[in-house]
């Protein structure tokens, strides 16, 4: 005697073959609707902003008269923000990383500051501005200046820092590190010379991504009193400045249809930049994978 | 009646070539993992410049002997130990021995081949560098003398700079060995140096370690008991973190003076 019905198993066999169809039709229907939307967004901007698009564009001044303005100022001070922050979000998030993952004792203290790393890259970014206003405006005195912003800009994105190169850290064999012991190296020449070539791709990698969410942030700026017209470069680290997001925020902000476009052919340039980031970011990984 | 006569086994075995000058002397050695206690009064001495062979079923203890002998063990979070191991007259467990310096005179060889994610030139120039060699002419000798000394020098020597990942398991082991090498340790400790490789490539390692021997002590374990009767001169038979017997390879496979040894050797358990 069966314990299984053949006939109760072949009805139900057309009402699998259904649900299985129908459940491919449903990913499909959700990532064209995603792609739907990418779609519109890039063509609406390409329409607005190829107008106002030129060599001209880049190297000008913002101005009240729409066809002279440019995004000078704001890139040259994307770029300064990023020369800032670039570093000292490296050096302080992978210091951190390695001193987590290889130092630290294992127990409820670096637990708790664990979970907290983790929590704090998902806290709002204008709650990182108002620390950064009361730090490093006011308090260490550098005013509304590239380092500050730079500064600030470098905590907002420590965490996500930290908890990436901790993960490509985790990732690097224990087998090679006991290799690497068995021959009578220290601590310190192991994690140099093996755990932190192992664990760099990732570690740029997650890096680099932090940084494309940093180039495209305006809220903790804002508080920190960036300039949003600006007609000079900035010469130091403690020039005023203003950076892309700022510049396109301000222009939106206007009634004149023109900005609006002038918008447009920012955000290109904020997304080729961003595009170049994430590009190198994945050129990085694939090359060191296929060597390992 | 029947455990006198074991310890008196174990007491007439304590070491199985007198004559022979001990590298490692172990002395009532005790390893535990928290509760569990995984060594248990181990006490013998393991000679100079034969190829000392432990076996023994999963989980007696014998990986983590071997890994007592270079304190690698004590990577491991939550482990005591008691009693003393003397290498070459000295106690390893010294507060005042740097475990680095155990380390450079008492190589090892992994269960798995571990090359670093480098090229095979840099795999073996690593333990030199990490101690201070930096003359690239120096470093170039003791790439080829160790390749050399690991049987691998022929089927890499056109490729030194390609990474050590893109050869085979077994070429990979070896390089291990030669690895070890560079670094001129006077003891080779293997822990189950041929588990992840093919006959052909075993077959290969064995046939080094029987060259090897004739410059280093080599302290191996294996799960494999022909293995161990091909290749070593004494074998210890270890069961639940204990030694039952410690001989000559030979008596040990022909007249084992211990029922649980015979039993162990002839397959009827572990």
């Amino acid at each position: 005697m069966s314990l299984i019905n053949k006939e109760i198993v072949h009805k139900r066999l057309i009402k699998r073959m259904t649900a299985n169809r129908f459940a491919k039709f449903g990913f499909i229907l959700a990532t064209s609707f995603s792609l739907m939307v990418l779609g519109v967004l890039i063509y609406r901007i390409l329409v607005e902003g190829l107008h106002y698009l030129s060599f001209e564009f880049i190297t000008n001044f913002a101005s009240r008269i729409p066809e002279r303005a440019g995004i000078w100022a704001a890139l040259l001070g994307t770029l300064w923000i990023m020369a800032v922050t670039a570093p000292v979000s490296f050096i302080l998030g992978v210091g951190t990383a390695i001193y987590l993952e290889e130092y630290a004792k294992k127990n409820a203290f670096t637990k708790f500051i664990q979970i907290n790393i983790a929590n704090l890259a998902g806290v709002p970014s204008i709650v990182f501005g108002l620390l950064g206003l009361t730090i490093f405006v006011r308090l260490a005195g550098l005013g509304s200046s590239v380092l500050a912003g730079g500064l600030t800009m470098s905590l907002l994105i420590l965490p996500v820092i930290v908890v990436a190169s901790q993960e490509a850290i985790r990732t690097v064999p224990r087998e090679i590190r006991e290799a690497s012991f068995g021959m009578g190296a220290t601590k310190w020449q192991t994690i140099r010379r093996i755990v932190f070539p192992a664990a760099l791709p990732g570690i740029l990698t997650g890096t680099i991504l932090a940084l494309s969410r940093a180039v495209g942030e305006t809220a903790p700026l804002l508080v920190l009193g960036a300039l949003a017209y600006v007609a000079f470069v900035p010469e130091n680290l403690f020039s005023q400045f203003t950076v892309l997001p700022i510049q396109l925020y301000n222009w939106t902000s206007r009634p004149q249809e023109e900005f609006h476009m002038l918008a447009a052919s920012g955000i290109i340039i904020l997304m080729v930049i961003l595009l170049i980031m994430n590009s190198i970011a994945v050129f990085i990984r694939n090359k060191f994978h296929k060597r390992s | 009646m029947e455990l006198t006569i074991n310890r008196q086994v174990v007491e007439k075995y304590q070491t199985p070539s007198e004559q022979l000058k001990p590298v490692f002397t172990v002395n009532h050695l005790n390893l535990w993992y928290g509760q569990d206690h995984a060594l248990k009064d181990l006490k013998f001495d393991i000679p100079e410049k034969q190829v000392t062979a432990i076996i023994g079923p999963s989980g007696c203890g014998k990986s983590t002997f071997i890994k007592t002998l270079n304190r690698m063990v004590e990577m491991v979070q939550g482990v005591r130990i008691s009693g003393e191991i003397k290498y070459r007259e000295k106690n390893i467990f010294d507060p005042k021995y740097r475990v680095e310096e155990l380390r450079t005179l008492v190589g090892m060889v992994f269960q798995k081949p571990n090359p670093f994610p480098k090229s095979i030139y840099e795999n073996i120039a690593y333990g030199p560098r990490i101690h201070g060699i930096k003359n690239k002419k120096v470093l170039d000798q003791v790439v080829e003398k160790s390749l050399r000394g690991a049987a691998i020098w022929d089927e890499v020597k056109d490729r030194l700079n390609e990474n050590a990942y893109g050869l085979s398991g077994g070429q990979q082991q070896r390089l291990c060995i030669a690895r070890c090498l560079a670094i001129e340790p006077d003891v080779i400790l293997m822990d189950e140096p041929t588990s992840a490789l093919d006959p052909v490539s075993t077959l290969k390692v064995e046939e080094l370690i029987q060259e090897l021997k004739k410059e280093y002590s080599i302290v191996i374990v294996t799960h494999n008991m022909q293995q161990a009767a091909r290749i070593s001169d004494c074998t210890a038979f270890f069961l639940n973190g204990e030694v039952i017997e410690y001989t000559n390879t030979s008596k040990l496979f022909s007249h084992p003076s211990d029922k649980r040894t015979e039993d162990y050797i002839t397959g009827r358990f572990g």
